[in-house]
């Protein structure tokens, strides 16, 4: 097996490029937050992820990241400006705690996709797992397959888009953010509703499907949002929910 | 945190070469189990009316030649031995409860980790680097294997702390995950007459595997009786003598991943455990989904 060790980036076509099978993931994200603005660069590839955790964390410049392979952990978490796409699948927590910029995963996300995540756009291809967008604060999700389990369960702000099915629990304890799905939903969750589509969640979701890079007719697709009922304490409820 | 690793040869070829496909499997699950590992392996099976025992002792030094000459003496002159470190596999026609019995009596020091026709047992404390050297897995060879990386978070570090468990003959059991209601099982168990070796807590849910199979459950009914019993978090991997199986929690809290071809299956917490495999590029890669029941047939 090759040694791991830090050695210069190669630059091929304008772009730095990075090989996790011979550089350590701690150069890569060194490289990604300290000398990216002197050297210029705008574009960096890296090549072997083979499921390394939190590759490409914190972005604060406006770069762009391919990640050639399946990323583990937390890939893109944190991401302030950056665009990176995963050419793979990803592991639990990708584009976790995003603020600002764009992920795209080509295959599929593992569970908690773009949990408690501020802003941004993080679009997945293939499918993802249980919890996508927990929490989720203002961040658009746009899941091109389903979505498992307790998906937007506490979603704050922010939309999340399935063209596929929902499973059980969609969007329990849901606040104000907004769920498009497409295909079935096993069950809602607790205070979540489907609502009919206006006009106005026509032209969002529209925006939001061509910007993902989803040919869907909005009109196909089911709003869900909270019903409010657990916003104020209930005493006659007696603890029943 | 744990780290669980599955590995089941689709070609005749491959069982030669079982334990190489699996070295970088164990070692990707380091990080998450770095104080002990084991693993089982499943091989050809001994002769009709034959079983063997995977044994640990561990004194250092301990002279099994001594206890191999004991062993003919007690069990038969159709008994053999072969000896890698602190672990030794005991070939017999004695039956299962006559060897426990001498065991017991006789070698209290001497902790008995498996009985069947094809399984052979090896865990200790260690990283899964010094352990895989020290038993040299490498060099295994069979049909399919559970391996395990531990890192422990509710029991001791010990060598029977780790896993894999084992109930019965030719199956075995690695948990990543925790379990909230052990002692309430073991509870349920210790009236019944089922004897603990350890306070961990997959070794309870093992149990109770072993009691529903022993009062006649085929596997997938113990398993979803287990869903309803067993409180907590879990990716479960057994193997049978022909078999291995997975099963998430509800909620899949601990992570698993699988990739498949034409020449495996292998399992495994994390894709970084698989990106060794020969043509991963080309196997089908996904998650199990909660509360189903995977089986694939060696």
């Amino acid at each position: 097996m090759a040694s791991v060790m830090e050695r210069a980036p190669q630059v091929r076509e304008g772009k730095v490029v990075f090989d996790l099978a011979e550089q350590p993931l701690r150069q890569v994200n060194q490289f990604l937050h300290q000398d990216l603005k002197a050297a210029g660069v705008k574009e960096v590839r890296v090549l072997n992820p083979d499921g390394a955790h939190s590759i490409a964390v914190g972005l604060n410049a406006p770069v762009h990241v391919d990640i050639e392979g399946h990323a583990g952990y937390y890939a893109a978490g944190m991401n302030q400006h950056a665009s990176v796409t995963v050419h793979g699948n990803a592991g639990p927590g990708v584009a976790e705690g995003m603020t600002a910029g764009e992920v795209r995963v080509k295959g599929y996300a593992s569970v908690s996709a773009g949990a408690a995540a501020h802003g941004g756009l993080l679009v997945i291809d293939g499918d993802a797992g249980l919890r996508c967008g927990i929490s989720m604060k203002g961040i658009d999700i746009v899941v091109g397959g389903s979505v498992g389990d307790f998906s937007a369960f506490m979603a704050q702000a922010g939309t999340l888009v399935v063209c596929g099915d929902a499973g059980d629990a969609l969007g329990d304890s849901l606040y104000e953010a907004v769920i498009y799905v497409r295909g079935k939903i096993a069950s809602l969750g607790a205070d979540a509703k489907v609502e009919p589509m206006t006009e106005e969640d026509c032209v969002r979701l529209g925006a939001l499907l061509k910007k993902a890079g989803f040919a869907h007719d909005p009109k196909s697709f089911k709003r869900v949002s909270s019903a409010r009922t657990l916003y104020h304490w209930n005493a006659d409820a007696n603890q029943e929910y | 945190m744990c780290g669980i690793v599955g590995l089941l040869v689709k070609k005749p070829e491959l069982r030669e070469r079982l334990g190489e496909l699996m070295m970088p499997m164990l070692l990707g699950m380091t990080e998450r189990g770095p104080d002990s590992a084991g693993l089982a392996v499943f091989t050809s099976p001994v002769a009709e009316d034959w079983l063997k025992f995977s044994l640990y002792c561990a004194k250092v030094n301990f002279d099994w030649i001594v206890f191999e000459d004991a062993a003919r003496h007690a069990l038969g002159k159709d008994t053999r031995m072969s000896v890698q470190a602190n672990h030794a596999i005991l070939e017999s026609t004695a039956p299962a409860e006559k060897v426990k019995d001498w065991l017991k009596q006789a070698w209290p020091q001497v902790h008995l980790l498996s009985v069947g026709q094809r399984i052979d047992l090896y865990k200790d404390t260690g990283t899964p680097g010094e352990v895989a050297a020290r038993y040299d897995f490498a060099h295994l060879k069979g049909t399919h294997l559970v391996g395990h990386t531990r890192m422990a978070t509710e029991s001791a570090v010990t060598p029977a702390h780790a896993h894999p468990f084992t109930a019965g003959e030719d199956w075995c059991l690695v948990h990543n995950g925790s379990l909230s209601n052990p002692y309430s099982i073991r509870r349920k168990l210790e009236p019944l007459g089922i004897q603990f070796d350890t306070d961990n807590d997959t070794e309870a849910a093992c149990r109770y595997f072993e009691w529903r199979m022993r009062e006649g459950d085929d596997l997938p009914t113990t398993i979803h009786k287990g869903f309803e019993e067993l409180d907590g978090f879990f990716t479960f991997l057994m193997g049978t003598r022909n078999e291995l199986a997975l099963v998430r929690d509800a909620f899949a809290c601990k992570p698993a991943v699988v990739a498949e071809n034409d020449q495996y299956v292998a399992i495994a917490s994390e894709f970084r455990s698989l990106a060794k495999l020969p043509d991963i590029k080309n196997a089908k890669i996904f998650e199990p989904a909660p509360e189903e029941i995977y089986v694939w047939r060696a």
